[in-house]
Formats: structure tokens, C-alpha cells, sequence
């Protein structure tokens, strides 16, 4: 077991964390006014908008997968696109992984921040605009410093949904060595060889990260909920 | 001058309701806004801010902030707004609030110094009381050297004895700064205190409008004394009835002939008055 874990590849790992950390972070980007207009909306398009952002949690993720490969393949038209004018190929490459990991990991971003920014006290926000801040301005110095425990809920829930998916990275990326081999597939061609040792050491360090992560998140939750006395 | 004309459909606890108001204001004037909560005091406050939209127009001095083409936005009013729940940022220290607004320290030691809160500028808000709370909320709307100060309720949650106490300050900033400062509130006293007009809104109209002696003394005719309060109970002793008002805190009784009690239902509204020739003022 010790000389499987020195001779362990480690690469799997390193591929499913560069993965998460770029689809935070695009995410981070994307879902921060999306999540804003959602907390503040009243307008009727709003539950529309939210379903849809819900989706992929409900979704299987082979029906996402299906019609990520449907919508990127070369034969199609925003496929072909890309392919011809910026020369990069959308599926069975890392690019594929992060765009359909963005949109499976969606939700796990974007309803944290709605719910923080829904948690705001209202006047609050009304007197950073009165002291004649802009919107921006309001959000960045006003509103996300008083919602960490929502913001570090939403920046490692999504990493971490990202670096735990399975099917949709098959489905688009396939397995890659170096390219599309991320940790969870990975495991599964473990499996399927039936080599358990190293199946049963990947399983182990994925268990053993994604618990720390979890840990870290509570316990940050909860010392700062003491600070700000909200329990 | 501000001249204020403006409408707005609100949807209120008894249904529908027009909130039609045409007010004008002198430039240094305090005015209290009194009336029933759901009259529509706390939106006309808010329409002022820029914070809720409305039909009509705003102007203040010579300047446009609402008409039939523009609205401004809250950001470009210049205003100051202190609110129920002192809304404070809850991630800055006492000074960082004041200085979020303008980055002026001379003003904003000056302010913490006038609501004697200097030694406190480096706590965090959730470590001050309601009343150190609510003053640091009225020196951060004072931080941008405001034209129009607007307070909704400013002192509601507070005790009497802190109530006091902010209201000699609120007295005091709003004539070293000359605002206009409009207030909602609810407290007699209050008001008598502080505001040279009380304007009253029922029903989203102005029902009444004018001094706070005007408005506010209820006394008419040959009484000297008039308190209203609320009929608690009828104690029935013999001959008399003993009738128990509660006016404000106190509870006072009052002897009546049993014909005279006959009419009275306990709970209703009453107004205790008497022809007072030597009313006696004892010093608590």
C-alpha cells in the first residue's frame, strides 16, 4: 500500500483542482450580478430566471453532458464558431470541462449570494446610496463584507461540486490522460481495471480533502456568526 | 424653499389608498410628520430620498429633483437619512461609517465630539447600545453637509431618558448645520421640542398643518386642561363610579355619577379636562 502511494499519480488531482479553482472563479464573475438582480428583482421574469438557474442541480448529469456535446461540437453551429474563429475546440478538451462545469456548478454559486444578499438589512444598502455610493460600490463595500459566511458557502461549495462531478466531465471531456483525467474519473477507470489499491487511495485523499474543506467552511461560519452575534 | 407635489398608489393595510401631497417647506425648518402609521409618512419620506418612485415633482431651491422628464437618483440628492434600525455598516468602526460617506476627519471628530461618542469612534456598531448606535447613524447623515436631513421614528427605540438626550443633539446639529430636517414621529413632547410645523397626514392627505401649538394643545373653549387617554376600567362604589384612564404612563382615576358613567364602554377613547383656575406645577 505504501509503494502504491509513492508511485501514486498525482496528476488526476492537480487536473480536478486547476479545473475547480478556474470554474470558481469565472463563476465568482458571472453569478455575482446575476445573484444581485435576482436578490433585488421584483419583475415577474424572476422566477423564470431562478428555475433555470436551478436546473442543473436537478438535471441528471448525462442530459447535461448530452446537450453541452449537442451545443460545442464542431457539427454545430456555436461549435463551429469558436473552432473557426478563435481556432479552440470545445469538447474532449480541458476548455469543454470548464464551460460545462460552469454550468453545472451554476446553482451551487449563484443561491448562496442570492440568499446572503437577500439576508441584507434593506436600509442598510439604501443608506450607502444615500451617502452617494454607486451599485458597485454599495456591493463590494457594503454588502459582500457583511455576508462572508454566504460568500465562502458559495466560493467552496462550487469548488468543491466542481472538483466531486463525474458525469458531465465524462460525457464532455472524456478521460484524457493529462487533459480530461480528472480525479473522479479517474477513479472510476480504477474500478473498471480493477486495480482497487490506487482506487482505494484516490477514494481516500477525495474523502479526506473534501471533509477538511467542509470543516473549514462550518468552522469559519461559526466563528463569525459569533462575531457579528447573529445566533 | 422646497416645494414638494407629488402622488403614489400605495397598497396599505386597509386597502388602497392615494398618497396625494402638496407641501412647502422654508429653507432651516424643522418639520415633524405626525399621523396613524399607514397614513403614508414613512413613503413620503422615502419619495424625498429618491429611495420609492412617485408621480409629480420635487424641488428643492432651484433645483429639479423630480419632474415630468427627470428623477434623481438617491446618490445625487445630497441628503442625509437616519433610519428606525440606525442601518449602520456593520463591517466598519464608529469612524470608518462616517468617513464612508466623506472622507472629512476634522467633521467627523467634530460630530463624535458634539454626541460625545469620541472615545468610542474605534469599537465596531454591534458593541454600542441603541442610543450610541442611533447617534452615530445622525453624525453620518450629517457627514455630507446635508440640505434636507430626513428621520424616520430616529428615536422610537429608545427609552424617555436617552429620548431626551438625542433630542437636545438632534436640536443642536440641525442648527449648527441649517438643515431642513423633516422627522416622522409619534411622541407629543418630541415634536413640541423640536419642530417649528407639525404637518399630519390621514389617509395619505395632510389633515392638519401648523405650529406645534396649533396642532398639538387639544385644549378649546373655557378648559384649561385636556388629556386623552384610554378608559381601563369602571369601579362602581356605592354612589360614584371611579373611572381609570391610562393618558400616556400614567394611570389617573376620576370620579363620575353613575348617570355619567352609564354611556362609557371600557376601552374607548376619553378626554379627561377640567376648569383648572390654579394649576399646581410640584418639581419631580
Amino acid at each position: 500500500m505504501l509503494e502504491a502511494l509513492m508511485h501514486l499519480e498525482f496528476e488526476p488531482f492537480v487536473l480536478s483542482f486547476k479545473l475547480a479553482g478556474i470554474t470558481t472563479l469565472i463563476l465568482f464573475a458571472l453569478s455575482l450580478p446575476l445573484s444581485w438582480y435576482l436578490s433585488q428583482s421584483k419583475s415577474k421574469s424572476k422566477p423564470f430566471l431562478e428555475a433555470l438557474t436551478a436546473l442543473p442541480i436537478v438535471l441528471p448529469p448525462s442530459v447535461l453532458g448530452f446537450y453541452i456535446l449537442v451545443v460545442l461540437s464542431h457539427n454545430s453551429p456555436v461549435g463551429a464558431f469558436f473552432d473557426e474563429y478563435f481556432g479552440i475546440k470545445m469538447v474532449f478538451n480541458f476548455t469543454g470541462l470548464v464551460v460545462a462545469s460552469c454550468f453545472y456548478s451554476l446553482p451551487f454559486m449563484v443561491q448562496p449570494l442570492q440568499g446572503g444578499f437577500e439576508s441584507l438589512n434593506k436600509n442598510m444598502l439604501e443608506a450607502s446610496y444615500i451617502a452617494g455610493k454607486s451599485k458597485l460600490e454599495t456591493i463590494f463595500r457594503v454588502a459582500l463584507p457583511n455576508m462572508k459566511p454566504a460568500l465562502l458557502t458559495a466560493l467552496i461549495i462550487t469548488f468543491a461540486h466542481t472538483v466531486g462531478e463525474f458525469g458531465v466531465v465524462l460525457m464532455v471531456g472524456g478521460s484524457i490522460e493529462g487533459e480530461t483525467k480528472v480525479a473522479s474519473v479517474a477513479i472510476y477507470e480504477m474500478v473498471e481495471i480493477m486495480d482497487y489499491t490506487t482506487a482505494h487511495l484516490y477514494s481516500g485523499i477525495m474523502v479526506i480533502i473534501s471533509f477538511l474543506v467542509l470543516l473549514g467552511v462550518y468552522l469559519f461560519n461559526h466563528s463569525q456568526n459569533k462575531k457579528i452575534g447573529k445566533f | 424653499m422646497m416645494a414638494i407635489n407629488i402622488n403614489k398608489k400605495l397598497h396599505g393595510s386597509s386597502g388602497e389608498m392615494l398618497l396625494d401631497i402638496d407641501l412647502h417647506i422654508k429653507e432651516g425648518d424643522f418639520v415633524a410628520l405626525a399621523g396613524e402609521s399607514g397614513s403614508g409618512k414613512t413613503t413620503l419620506l422615502r419619495i424625498l430620498a429618491g429611495l420609492e418612485e412617485a408621480k409629480g415633482s420635487i424641488k428643492v431651491a432651484n433645483e429639479s429633483w423630480q419632474d415630468a422628464k427627470i428623477c434623481l437618483k438617491p446618490q445625487s440628492r445630497g441628503i442625509g437619512f437616519v433610519f428606525q434600525d440606525y442601518a449602520l455598516f456593520p463591517n466598519m468602526t464608529i469612524e470608518e461609517n462616517l468617513l464612508f460617506v466623506a472622507k472629512d476627519k476634522a467633521l467627523a471628530s467634530h460630530l463624535l465630539e458634539v454626541t460625545g461618542l469620541e472615545s468610542l469612534k474605534d469599537r465596531m456598531p454591534n458593541t454600542l447600545s441603541g442610543g450610541q448606535q442611533q447617534r452615530v447613524s445622525l453624525c453620518r447623515a450629517l457627514m455630507n453637509r446635508p440640505k434636507l436631513l430626513l428621520m424616520d421614528e430616529p428615536l422610537s427605540a429608545l427609552d424617555p431618558a436617552m429620548r431626551t438626550k438625542l433630542q437636545h443633539e438632534i436640536l443642536a446639529l440641525h442648527k449648527e448645520f441649517g438643515t431642513t430636517t423633516i422627522m416622522v414621529s409619534h411622541d407629543p413632547s418630541e415634536i413640541y421640542r423640536l419642530a417649528n410645523r407639525v404637518v399630519v397626514l390621514k389617509q395619505g392627505k395632510i389633515s392638519k398643518d401648523g405650529s406645534a401649538k396649533e396642532v398639538l394643545l387639544q385644549t378649546s373653549g373655557s378648559q384649561k386642561f385636556t388629556f386623552e387617554g384610554e378608559l381601563l376600567d369602571l369601579l362602581t362604589s356605592d354612589v360614584v363610579t371611579i373611572a381609570v384612564v391610562a393618558i400616556g404612563q400614567q394611570l389617573v382615576e376620576v370620579v363620575l355619577t353613575q348617570s355619567q358613567s352609564q354611556s362609557l364602554v371600557v376601552g374607548q377613547r376619553v378626554r379627561v379636562s377640567t376648569k383648572a383656575f390654579a394649576p399646581i406645577l410640584t418639581q419631580e
